[in-house]
């Protein structure tokens, strides 16, 4: 605690109301701004005392009233400095206070000017003894008396420039709930000194501003999207899929099309709406005997089916194209599961990007993330697909669905998958979903009584 | 999906009742259809060019309903009240029927060898005394529209023609001939043109103009003319002005040509199944012969019925119901597939009718029975399938990858596989041939050009997109690029790298190489030779000579890390010094 705190603290514990910074100053003869420094420290410790700021004018004296004050007024000061013989004009302003003395001392009569003098015009003086009456006035002032003096005394003595009046702004301080002579200085933090000493025990801690804000944390961030997939994977991993390894952007129209019953001239795979690749521009790798059943499902039927009778090219079947959905993946699985040995029930899944010939703006994106799931097993039904889809969605906190009959060219029957949404109080297209074709799945070799029902629907949406 | 607007009376009144918009919205609903939007022709006109246009314009309420792209005998009004009509069971669905012309030989389609190199197809028909109302007849117009929009492919499998045949007379001979050699007055112009100088009066046609590439580069164009020398039409462009049916027209001729036969015959079918109701003997087609190059003849329109035989037990099976046989032919009827239950008890005798060549298997008539019974009164349930989980090996590690590169303090970018050259290449001071980059043969932008071969371009231009955000920053990305890779049965592979980038006032090497430490001590790999890892000084265009190094893991060289050189600073607009980290991380599964 500095000197200026404690003797504040003094002062503060012997009176009975408050005093004021100003006074304090003045008694003790210190600057006041070092009681103001000492008042703000003091607060600055909690309630030990209480400060009002206020304001009061008084009147202080100029630099030239501080001279006045000292060696008499101009006009006394040029009476004194008269001899007895008197004094050339001249001479008389060549003194400093002499132009303004001289006047004044006219005007008062304390002196007479000779004008026909040999010699140039001379002064004399007229009093032995005068009342320096200005001198007076400014002694009282500066005696912090000011109070004595009429109001017209102390504007003439400011119209002279020898008075001015000031705003003092000072703090009026009493006790606070908390008042004591002894205080200590608040600590701002726990240091590891205290711990040791256990001096945290004596000291009083500085409070905390609970309305800012912390410090960021210095880390990273996973991409929400990419978290949002992290979550689907999971829910997928909890329903006992395995994941089909979709690291294969670019892949043929066979696998991408064909095989999934897709016609050659469907809209989706116009140069309007696929992105074909110039290099490497065809696959060059077949099953062959897989590719002529393709062939013929499409071109003259087969498995039941009336086929689409139309002129099916391998050319179009070798073309590159960057994958327009992981379907292409799910039929290679199922081409795969359907070469083994036997049969055995299988649940894939997958979310990974898709690409579409799209120009970029606000609604359309060239590439976004799909996400897949499959069943693959005998006896399956359109009523395990809606259940399946059901846990599915309810483990995303969906629970109200409803499905759409729709067209897809490889799966029959084929959902479009609606969930009601509170928000916007109406039914929202969440996924699209049905049952492969045989057409796309007997040519692979699965087994007759094999159902696979999958869904899909986009990461972004 | 293609979208049919109908008039909302005009369907009500045909449907033979009201619907509130819910009502009809739930039904289209339950039918498979989408009720898109409700609107007016003047509120369509207003919100295209604006209020003032619209003025005038009529205020009729309109029904845009989407329509599954295979279910061509909804794309009219005619079509789909006979649909929903059999659906609610209000009618059944008729019976079309071929028949030869009373009095007279049929009308004769005679296609020349010409055609071959062209459009070699051709079928036809005959609808005779039909009655036009300005409504039917608008109809009759859209339906062709949307014919050549969907199952024609915009018209390259399919082209429609239709004439007043009251206006010429058969036989017609379809043949091809150069453009010089064929004069007609086309369909609403005033004079003749010469066929080539239809295909530049065309080029400024928004309409005709989509078309031209059909044929515009063939020696030959096709073109059908009547016994007279009367120019029917030039397929797939335009039709003649003279035989142009109108309001007034009795009997109709209509000429499908086309580079695919099934989908001609599917698309002649389509026309007349929707119209011949307003032929004075409703549903009956008037038949017409083609005659081939080669001498042979063939009836059209094939209106054909199939016969399919399933069991209820199939369905019921399928859709996961157990309905009696007896119901589910009630079902299978009231989708126009007109079903009875044979003497067995079990199996269902089911007819496709020739307006629903989408049936093309059993799974189709199971599917029409799954909606006739209703999607959402299927029970759901849950299949018994039992499965073990497995994730695939490399996207585990990338998943457990980036959550440590997060708790490292970078933050996850997620960029486009795609990009231009420029960004894999002249940004990074590489040449292209070096990348082994794919490149994308029809880009709509110059974003699209090539297969990204590096993460580090997409990690750069975030960067820059976030420049105003606080220094320093620290992003990464865990995903795959594309190289060509001969081995594959596509000619190219994924690769999964791991990209990191640090820009900050100073360029941090030590910090990406720290980071690069931590990724190796979480995958269990000690600094050192032979089995662990270390870095040697390499040489790298891409980086600050001197400032590159190589990444050894195993004695496999695994990828690089460095200070970027200035260059590639400047051209992805970047003013900081940057250090990046660039793994594959194929080598650690």
């Amino acid at each position: 605690m500095s000197p200026a705190q404690e003797t504040l603290l003094r002062r503060v514990e012997k009176v009975d109301g408050g005093l004021d910074s100003q006074d304090v100053a003045t008694s003790l003869g210190v600057d006041h701004q070092a009681i103001v420094g000492a008042v703000k420290s003091l607060l600055a410790l909690g309630d030990v005392i209480s400060a009002d700021q206020r304001s009061s004018k008084h009147w202080e004296l100029t630099g030239e009233g501080c001279e006045i004050a000292e060696q008499g007024s101009h006009e006394a000061r040029v009476v004194s400095s008269i001899p007895e013989e008197g004094m050339p004009q001249s001479q008389l302003m060549k003194l400093a206070f002499g132009k303004v003395g001289f006047s004044k001392a006219m005007s008062n009569k304390w002196i007479r000017l000779d004008k026909g003098h040999e010699g140039g015009p001379r002064i004399f003086k007229t009093v032995e003894h005068l009342e320096d009456l200005v001198r007076d006035k400014l002694l009282l002032v500066q005696k912090g008396q000011a109070s004595q003096l009429e109001e017209k005394e102390k504007n003439e003595l400011k119209k002279r420039k020898l008075l001015s009046e000031v705003t003092v702004k000072s703090y009026w301080i009493t006790k606070g709930s908390c008042f004591s002579t002894t205080i200590t200085k608040q600590e701002t933090e726990l240091t590891p000194e205290m711990i040791a000493s256990g001096s945290w025990k004596e000291k009083k801690f500085k409070p905390y501003n609970f309305e800012a804000l912390g410090v960021a944390p210095d880390c990273g961030h996973l991409h929400p999207l990419m978290k949002v997939r992290t979550q689907f994977r999971q829910i997928f991993l909890e329903m006992g899929f395995t994941e089909m390894p979709t690291n294969n952007f670019i892949e043929s129209s066979f696998w991408n099309f064909d095989s999934l019953f897709q016609p050659q001239q469907h809209p989706a795979r116009d140069q309007h709406d696929t992105f074909f690749l110039s290099d490497p521009a065809q696959a060059h790798e077949f099953p062959q005997d897989y590719l002529e059943r393709v062939r013929k499902v499409h071109s003259e039927g087969g498995f039941g089916s009336q086929g689409y009778k139309y002129d099916w090219k391998i050319e179009e079947a070798q073309k590159n194209i960057l994958r327009t959905h992981t379907t292409a993946v799910s039929a290679r699985m199922l081409y795969k599961l359907a070469q083994q040995e036997k049969f055995t029930p299988v649940k894939y899944f997958s979310i990974d990007r898709v690409f579409r010939n799209e120009t970029l703006d606000a609604t359309h994106l060239a590439e976004f993330h799909q996400i897949e799931g499959v069943v693959a097993d005998y006896g399956l039904t359109l009523g395990d697909l809606m259940g399946i889809l059901h846990q599915f969605f309810n483990k995303l906190g969906i629970t109200k669905l409803r499905f759409k009959p729709a067209y897809n060219p490889y799966t029959e029957p084929s959902m479009e998958v609606f969930s009601y949404h509170e928000g916007l109080k109406k039914w929202v297209e969440v996924g699209n979903s049905g049952m492969f074709r045989p057409e796309m799945l007997l040519p692979m070799g699965l087994p007759e009584g094999v159902t696979v029902i999958a869904w899909g629907l986009s990461l972004e949406r | 999906m293609p979208t049919v607007s109908v008039k909302r009376d005009l369907l009500f009144h045909a449907l033979g009742r009201t619907y509130t918009d819910e009502e009809f919205d739930e039904l289209c609903f339950e039918f498979g259809l989408e009720l898109d939007e409700i609107t007016s022709e003047k509120d369509i006109i207003s919100r295209e060019q604006g209020d003032t246009k619209a003025e005038g314009a009529s205020d009729v309420i309109l029904y845009k309903i989407d329509v599954p792209a295979n279910r061509y005998d909804l794309l009219c009004l005619e079509g789909l009240v006979r649909g929903l009509q059999v659906f609610k069971q209000k009618m059944e669905a008729p019976r079309y029927r071929r028949v030869s012309p009373a009095s007279s030989e049929p009308q004769r389609l005679v296609i020349t060898e010409e055609t071959t190199a062209v459009r070699p197809h051709a079928v036809a028909a005959v609808l005779r005394n039909i009655t036009f109302t300005q409504e039917r007849y608008d109809s009759f117009i859209e339906l062709q529209e949307k014919l050549h929009q969907n199952v024609c492919r915009k018209r390259t499998l399919v082209a429609i023609g239709t004439h007043d045949l009251d206006t010429i007379s058969g036989p017609f001979t379809y043949t091809a001939k150069p453009p010089g050699d064929i004069r007609f007055k086309p369909l609403n112009q005033a004079k003749e043109y010469t066929a080539q100088e239809l295909m530049s009066l065309y080029k400024t046609d928004s309409h005709l103009r989509h078309y031209l590439h059909i044929i515009e580069d063939e020696a030959v164009y096709p073109v059908i003319y009547d016994s007279n020398g009367i120019v029917l039409s030039m397929p797939p462009i335009i039709n003649g002005d003279h035989s142009k049916i109108s309001l007034n027209t009795k009997n109709v001729f209509i000429e499908c040509t086309a580079t695919d036969l099934t989908k001609a015959k599917i698309v002649l079918d389509m026309m007349v199944t929707m119209f011949c109701e307003y032929c004075e003997e409703p549903f009956t087609v008037e038949e017409a012969e083609v005659v081939y190059p080669d001498g042979r003849t063939c009836q059209y329109p094939e209106l054909a019925y199939r016969k399919e035989t399933l069991s209820a037990d199939f369905i019921n099976r399928k859709v996961g119901i157990s309905e009696s046989t007896e119901h589910i032919a009630q079902l299978l009827t009231k989708m126009c597939l007109r079903s009875e239950v044979m003497s067995d008890g079990e199996q269902i005798e089911v007819e496709i009718p020739p307006t629903r060549s989408d049936v093309i298997h059993a799974c189709d008539i199971m599917e029409d029975a799954a909606m006739a019974y209703g999607f959402n009164n299927i029970p759901r349930t849950t299949p018994r399938t039992y499965t073990i989980a497995n994730q695939l090996p490399l996207n585990k590690l990338s998943e457990l990858l980036r959550q440590d590169l997060a708790a490292a303090g970078f933050t996850e970018a997620l960029t486009f596989a795609l990009c231009s050259q420029e960004d894999i290449a002249d940004k990074l001071l590489k040449n292209i041939s070096e990348t082994r980059a794919c490149r994308i043969s029809n880009p709509k932008t110059a974003e699209f050009q090539v297969a990204r071969t590096t993460l580090l371009s997409g990690l750069l231009k975030t960067v820059a997109a976030n420049r105003k955000m606080p220094l320093p920053l620290r992003l990464f990305e865990i995903s795959d690029v594309v190289l060509k890779d001969e081995s594959k049965d596509v000619g190219a592979r994924n690769n999964r790298r791991l990209c990191a980038v640090y820009y900050n006032k100073s360029p941090g090497f030590e910090v990406i190489h720290g980071l690069m430490d931590r990724v190796m001590q979480l995958l269990e790999i000690k600094p050192g030779q032979g089995n662990g890892y270390h870095i040697q000084a390499a040489d790298d265009s891409t980086f600050f000579p001197g400032r590159c190094a190589e990444i050894f893991a195993c004695g496999k060289s695994i990828g690089r890390l460095g200070v970027l050189h200035p260059d590639v600073i400047n051209r992805f607009e970047l003013t900081m010094p940057c250090s990046a980290l660039d793994i594959d991380i194929e080598h650690f599964l």
